[in-house]
């Protein structure tokens, strides 16, 4: 059952709401019923935020390497410099997310103006 | 209550005047950060080709960027919808110690239970990271009524936004939109980073970026979970290995 599977126009929104809503809900709802009874520092807890963390940047790396419309359309090369510069420019600024995300941009920028 | 002699506050009783408070709490650094990376959200959505009300039902229903991305991630490589749950789920894990660690400084003695569920879909990271930071100076009273000041000035306005720009992204340029789309990636290269709890964290962010585009290439439709299972336990192997360094 994909997204495309049934072609009706409540269908997506389904979709949307079992794959996105429930299935961030349900941890809310565990974190409101298990309230205060978890303790933060278990080795399990450690791997499952190390999975959740690759997970969300798996999909970051894809964006970067197989972006979708016009992002596509710059040099891979260019893009993966451009975040490089803006992650750089992240930590030697001590961590400042403004300063990292202008980096990155001003280099993606840059690089579009002279046509890569 | 320590904390709330500070400012001339409104009486713990006053719910509305507390909902306000929340509300404005909305408009802060970290909340002009996410409007940023919800604007790289929209483009996302809208050159992945999701509708208006697609897009805007999904920044509401699962109200946390990682989740959202990871789901487009999903579509857009064809999984089934229990795949891309199960996607989504193993990204949002992380909600769950945020809601234990919040719920009970929301709580008063008079709180009830389905209060505190309606409230924790409103947690995300910088809801969370707010509410952690300034709670503590809100009468317990009035927290429930702050928070959801807070939290649904955040969601609301960040669902309307994003429609905004879902709605102006056609008629920009080019360029406009590449930069614009951009945003989602650097904004999470840094987020990522810095939310990280321990030095694994940072070895499973590494590893996702290179074995996301590899998995991809190879196994589409699981890129997502066979790269976040791989590069976790990656992560995971090293943590062990390090923590055993450590010991004396």
């Amino acid at each position: 059952m994909t997204f495309e599977a049934i072609d009706a126009a409540w269908w997506p929104y389904l979709f949307i709401l079992i794959g996105g809503g429930l299935a961030t809900d349900v941890w809310r709802f565990l974190g409101v019923h298990f309230g205060g009874r978890i303790p933060e520092e278990s080795e399990a807890l450690v791997f499952v935020r190390a999975v959740a963390t690759a997970l969300v940047a798996a999909v970051i790396g894809n964006l970067i390497v197989f972006p979708s419309g016009s992002l596509a359309e710059t040099a891979p090369a260019l893009r993966i410099g451009a975040a490089a510069a803006g992650f750089a420019a992240y930590l030697l600024s001590g961590k400042r997310m403004l300063v990292g995300i202008v980096a990155g941009e001003a280099v993606l920028i840059a690089g579009m103006a002279v046509g890569w | 209550m320590s904390g709330a002699e500070s400012f001339p506050p409104p009486s713990p009783q006053d719910g509305r005047r507390w909902y306000l408070r929340g509300a404005a709490a909305a408009f802060s650094v970290p909340g002009w950060i996410l409007a940023t990376a919800y604007v790289g959200f929209a483009g996302l959505a809208k050159e992945s080709g999701f509708s208006l009300g697609e897009t805007m039902f999904m920044t509401a229903a699962a109200w946390a960027l990682p989740a959202n991305v990871v789901l487009i991630g999903a579509i857009l490589s064809g999984a089934s919808l229990f795949w891309a749950a199960f996607a989504v789920a193993l990204s949002s894990f992380r909600m769950m110690p945020m809601v234990v660690a919040l719920m009970p400084e929301l709580r008063a003695a008079r709180t009830g239970r389905l209060t505190l569920y309606i409230l924790s879909h409103f947690v995300a990271v910088t809801s969370w990271v707010l509410a952690m930071e300034r709670v503590r100076k809100v009468p317990r009273e009035a927290r429930t009524a702050w928070f959801a000041g807070l939290g649904s000035t955040l969601l609301v306005t960040n669902t309307l936004l994003v429609g905004v720009v879902y709605l102006l992204v056609g008629g920009l340029p080019g360029p406009v939109t590449a930069a614009l789309l951009f945003l989602t990636p650097i904004y999470f290269l840094t987020s990522l980073w810095g939310s990280a709890r321990e030095k694994a964290g940072h070895v499973a962010m590494l590893a996702g970026l290179v074995l996301g585009p590899v998995f991809h290439t190879v196994w589409p439709g699981f890129d997502l979970l066979a790269a976040g299972l791989v590069g976790g336990i990656i992560a995971f192997a090293f943590h062990l290995l390090t923590a055993r360094r450590a010991a004396p």
